[in-house]
């Protein structure tokens, strides 16, 4: 760890901060209904879709028909994607001639696009054609964001509202969401990295003839805009196989720091949005505070271990001051490669920079666990958020237990029914985790597909279903994923994680919206303190480290005891 | 239920036409406008022929070369398939490969970290300059130039943090061994 690293660090979650202040103040106003300074602009056009739809921009929802709502819109967007994705042969733009998915991966792909989560059991050069990355996928990368926006959006307004079970309209919130705050930043964020040196064209890719005479082909193709909401929208499915890492998604040390800031922006500011929009702008900085602690404790980690090398190798004689180099980018160096690690996993973004499955044991447990806790530091766009809510009301349960009250959040007493749903929300994490990793370890075909041997094959497994059910998108990418019983069974993963997790989450929202607001009293327990900041992140911890230190024990933990006795496997 | 069925519709396909071809081609049509050597992948000519891409790293195998980093594609820096090892800290397979390369590399200890293990992407554009030091007596000796003009080469082709704090100092090995030719030619 040095110094320069950590003045890189710090530079750009301090950049975050300053974004999101303002940022998450626009979204406030944006979603309370009230003008903001790109209305003359785009009013225009939403007015547009709300007349072609036949939707009632002023109708409100209950829980059940804002739930509705989604769910109908997802599966509309599953099934465009999923045409899309098995007619590539018939469809323009693809200068490759690639011909169509086969069903197994073109459902597991539309799936992943479509809950966010942009897990790839595929290769993008070799794969996907200009307009399937377009068309199909970018679309998803928008629309999955803005999916994620509005539900949370729903669920802030249950704190925001009184005595009513109208929610908010999805198709409001969804509009809004994509029109005001995803494209805007998407255009910036796109000429940006162009600027910076990302591709952005039609071509599908160019000869080379090397100095040595050797022949280079170089795919190319529209990465900038894709780049851009990939990040800005915690999507994470890369144009190329490599990800974030490759050289043309990727180009320096600046647009590395630029595309962290992007997966942050809106994640860290809506909190500042939830906070301002049910009156307490104080408890916005609470939930970022916990936040922001945990994911600086979890950077620190990765950056200890996979700066601190490893013994096999200073064995053979490298230089143990590099660190751990396999599977990193020289001109990202150790602390930005620490930093997107922990970034792309506590939020729910999943691209990388990093060939995670090459991290340390100590390194590689740390994206895991983020994961399992429930991508809530500061989680996927909007997912982050109605994630925190729920945790926030299992910590004042906790409180309330302690001290002999009843629990309140936000001037909302919170009872039976509310924590019976949250708990529901977080036990579908561990059932769809180590359900399917389990299965999947007594099964000769899906073995046959891990890339690593001993523990770190394990962890393959582990992370593959944490990365599925969280949203995630990341991998230990030696699994050879692309077979068909781990593209249905992640595919799955990814539908409950999304799906099984939001309806109890709408419910409880639902349920809340329509109590009273009661005033604070003396034994009201305080959520804007210090003391609830570390309660908060003790619930998460220990909620997260209880479900899973038996699985991590067999994979990353014993691995990293082996490692200092020169094991090998 | 079914009420929500002409808005899901509408929004898919209003949003795929809007986000899905009207936001990247606009983007496009930027970007070739404005910025046409980034927009085509800052590609590299020598009159009609593609050397290569300034982004992108190659292989060099010839001993008058710098070599970059090993490539974990099948073609070592394939920029069709990119992509790193995968290996776990912990693999024979890794620790076998890594002790061949540094065998191959005859380096002395310590070996520059990057010189014998791949990248996330296998096309990692650079490799550090302690890398490019330690490669300087091979290429000086295969090119008949003084060790000392090549060292001075490395050092005027070593690049280093943007606005001095992002990124890791690091040499460009394509724009490295292009320099060295003409170094050669004079």
């Amino acid at each position: 760890m040095t110094v320069i690293g950590w003045l890189q660090i710090a530079a750009v979650l301090l950049c975050t901060l300053a974004t999101a202040v303002p940022l998450g103040r626009y979204m406030a106003r944006l979603f309370s209904g009230e003008r903001t300074f790109l209305h003359p602009l785009l009013h225009p056009v939403e007015r547009g879709f709300y007349r072609l739809a036949g939707v009632a921009p002023d109708r409100d929802q209950g829980w059940l028909n804002y739930a509705f709502a989604m769910l109908a819109f997802s599966a509309a967007g599953f099934a465009a994607l999923y045409l899309i994705l098995r007619a590539q042969g018939l469809m323009p733009f693809n200068p490759g001639q690639l011909p169509g998915l086969p069903a197994d991966l073109a459902f597991n792909t539309a799936v992943s696009f479509l809950t966010n989560t942009n897990w790839q059991a595929y290769a993008g050069e070799t794969t996907m054609s200009p307009f399937s990355q377009m068309a199909g996928l970018a679309v998803q990368n928008f629309l999955s964001a803005a999916t994620g926006i509005a539900l949370a959006m729903a669920v802030t307004r249950a704190f925001a509202r009184a005595g009513t079970d109208q929610l908010g309209n999805f198709w409001v919130d969804m509009t809004r969401a994509t029109l005001y705050v995803l494209l805007p930043l998407a255009i910036l964020v796109a000429l940006a990295l162009v600027v910076l040196g990302v591709p952005q064209t039609l071509t599908g890719s160019v000869g080379a003839v090397t100095l040595e005479g050797a022949q280079q082909t170089i795919a190319l193709g529209p990465v900038a805009s894709q780049e851009a909401i990939k990040q800005l929208g915690t999507n994470g499915g890369g144009f190329f196989n490599a990800n974030s890492a490759h050289p043309l998604e990727n180009p320096s040390g600046l647009s590395n720091g630029l595309v962290i800031w992007a997966m942050l922006a809106i994640s860290a500011a809506l909190p500042i949005t939830f906070g301002r929009m049910t009156g307490s702008e104080r408890q916005g900085w609470a939930i970022l505070s916990a936040m922001g602690l945990l994911l600086v404790a979890a950077t620190a980690t990765v950056y200890w271990a996979e700066t601190s090398g490893t013994p096999h190798l200073t064995a053979l004689g490298l230089d143990p001051l590099a660190g751990n180099m396999e599977g990193k980018e020289l001109r990202f160096g150790q602390a930005m490669s620490a930093l997107f690690v922990a970034v792309t996993t506590g939020l729910s973004c999943g691209a990388v920079n990093t060939m995670h499955d090459s991290l340390t044991p100590l390194g590689g447990l740390v994206p895991m666990l983020l994961m399992q806790l429930g991508e809530v530091l500061p989680g996927g766009v909007g997912s982050g958020l109605y994630g925190m809510v729920v945790f926030c009301v299992l910590s004042v349960f906790v409180a309330g237990l302690m001290v002999g009250r009843s629990p309140e959040f936000l001037g909302k007493k919170i009872e039976a029914r509310e924590i019976r749903l949250a708990v529901l929300a977080v036990l579908i994490l561990p059932l769809v985790i180590l359900g399917f990793t389990s299965a999947s370890a007594l099964l000769p075909s899906a073995l046959a597909s891990l890339n690593n041997a001993g523990p770190h094959g394990l962890s393959e497994l582990l992370y593959a279903y944490s990365s599925a059910a969280g949203n995630n998108g990341s991998a230990f990418a030696g699994l050879n994923a692309n077979t068909p019983w781990f593209n249905t069974t992640l595919g799955i993963a990814m539908m409950l994680g999304r799906f099984a997790y939001v309806l109890p989450v709408l419910a409880m929202a639902g349920a809340l919206a329509s109590k009273p607001r009661i005033a604070a009293s003396p034994g009201t327990f305080p959520t804007t303190s210090a003391l609830f900041v570390g309660l908060l992140v003790g619930v998460i911890v220990i909620l997260g480290g209880l479900q899973f230190f038996p699985a991590l024990a067999l994979g990353p933990i014993v691995e990293q005891v082996l490692m200092r006795d020169l094991v090998t496997f | 239920m079914i009420s929500h069925l002409r808005p899901a519709l509408v929004f898919v396909g209003g949003f795929t036409l809007l986000l899905g071809l009207a936001y990247p081609l606009s983007m496009t049509a930027i970007a070739t406008t404005l910025l046409p050597h980034q927009a085509q992948g800052s590609l590299i000519r020598d009159g009609d022929r593609v050397l290569g891409s300034e982004l992108v790293g190659q292989n060099f195998t010839a001993p008058g070369y710098f070599h970059p980093r090993p490539s974990a594609a099948a073609t070592p820096y394939d920029a069709m398939a990119s992509g790193g090892s995968n290996l776990g800290p912990l693999s024979q397979k890794l620790i076998d490969r890594i002790r061949a390369d540094v065998a191959a590399a005859g380096m002395a200890a310590p070996v520059p970290a990057d010189a014998v293990t791949a990248s996330a992407s296998g096309l990692d554009p650079d490799i550090s300059p302690q890398n490019a030091q330690a490669q300087v007596a091979r290429v000086a000796a295969a090119r008949g130039i003084a060790p000392a003009r090549v060292a001075e080469l490395v050092e005027r082709q070593t690049r280093q943090p943007i606005l001095g704090i992002f990124g890791a100092p690091r040499v460009n090995v394509l724009a490295l061994n292009r320099a060295l030719d003409t170094l050669a030619a004079q």
